[in-house]
């Protein structure tokens, strides 16, 4: 399957990375990895990158990391619609001290608005 | 998670706990702070064992005993504030305030046999009665836009929403003045 997994930087959105590297790899999926900009993450983008293509080579797949600049939820949108992507995958939200779930807003964008399946990994 | 935004002005005084009351199906509540471990600890347990998966929100109550107890050993914590809401000798509901960063987050929770009667008024009260006396000074919280009940509930006792941007809302409410903001200048904020 065509996977386009978006990482901004987030714990949720590394949890996504990971887990979709390790099934790109028993799955076969064609895996490319979109690194986009979150306002609300701590992360240097090409720290966030770093780790994408450490993980990648690690599973030893042959997957592209991409740097995506602009407004994350729509490019991840247009990218899954212009290059023909089945599905989207993205972390599952931030969780609380709490241990509350808030899911967001890059999340709530591509779930509204991509036509492909979109999987949050919790 | 720093630039939450609360209210210029301090709430109204809340109760501070115990607090005793009839609810509306006749039934005598009382309301007490957590005491730490033993009977009050099982009795939530107890209450989140059987707490309709329904009333879940944003993924707490966790499901499953053993979920529940690391859960409540988290939020159950020296550092936190809780109160229990008490029908004779069981949990009927339990409110909560976390520490996160300078401020704390609420959540709220009736056991279905006792909801629409009165309690979680009494119980989100006496729970910010509590954590006046102990100084707390901001608390925020964030509930499901649809849940129309408790967002209702929130705005009455004083929250005022401050991000409505996501499927959650996020509200605040200031229960104490800051001790660096002084009276009158709030500039600083």
């Amino acid at each position: 399957m065509k996977v386009l997994c978006g990482i901004g930087g987030s714990d949720d959105s590394f949890r996504a990375l990971d887990r979709t590297v390790e099934r790109a790899a028993v799955a076969n999926d064609d895996l490319t990895i979109a690194v986009v900009e979150n306002p609300d993450s701590s992360v240097d983008p090409d720290e966030v990158v770093e780790r994408a293509e450490a993980a990648v080579a690690e599973a030893g797949l042959d997957a592209e990391v991409r740097q995506v600049e602009g407004d994350p939820g729509s490019r991840l949108v247009e990218i899954a619609e212009r290059e023909e992507f089945e599905e989207i995958v993205l972390g599952g939200g931030h969780t609380s001290p709490m241990g509350k779930i808030t899911i967001g807003s890059i999340a709530e964008f591509v779930l509204l608005n991509a036509k492909t399946s979109v999987t949050l990994v919790r | 998670m720093s630039n939450r935004r609360y209210p210029e002005a301090v709430a109204d005084a809340f109760p501070a706990p115990p607090i005793e009351f009839t609810d509306r199906e006749d039934r005598s509540i009382e309301i007490r702070p957590y005491e730490g471990a033993g009977a009050g600890y099982e009795s939530l347990v107890e209450m989140y064992d059987a707490f309709d998966p329904a009333d879940r929100a944003q993924g707490i109550p966790p499901g499953g005993e053993k979920r529940i107890r690391e859960w409540l050993d988290a939020i159950l914590g020296d550092d936190c504030l809780n109160v229990i809401a008490w029908c004779g000798d069981e949990a009927a509901g339990h409110a909560t305030l976390v520490p996160d960063g300078d401020a704390y987050e609420l959540a709220i929770f009736v056991h279905q046999d006792y909801q629409r009667a009165g309690i979680g008024t009494h119980l989100i009260r006496g729970l910010l009665g509590h954590g006046q006396a102990e100084g707390v000074t901001k608390v925020w919280l964030t509930v499901e836009r649809w849940n129309r009940a408790a967002v209702s509930l929130y705005k009455k006792i004083g929250f005022e929403t401050s991000n409505a941007e996501s499927f959650e809302l996020e509200m605040g409410l200031r229960l104490n003045e800051d001790a660096e903001r002084g009276g009158t200048d709030a500039s600083a904020d």
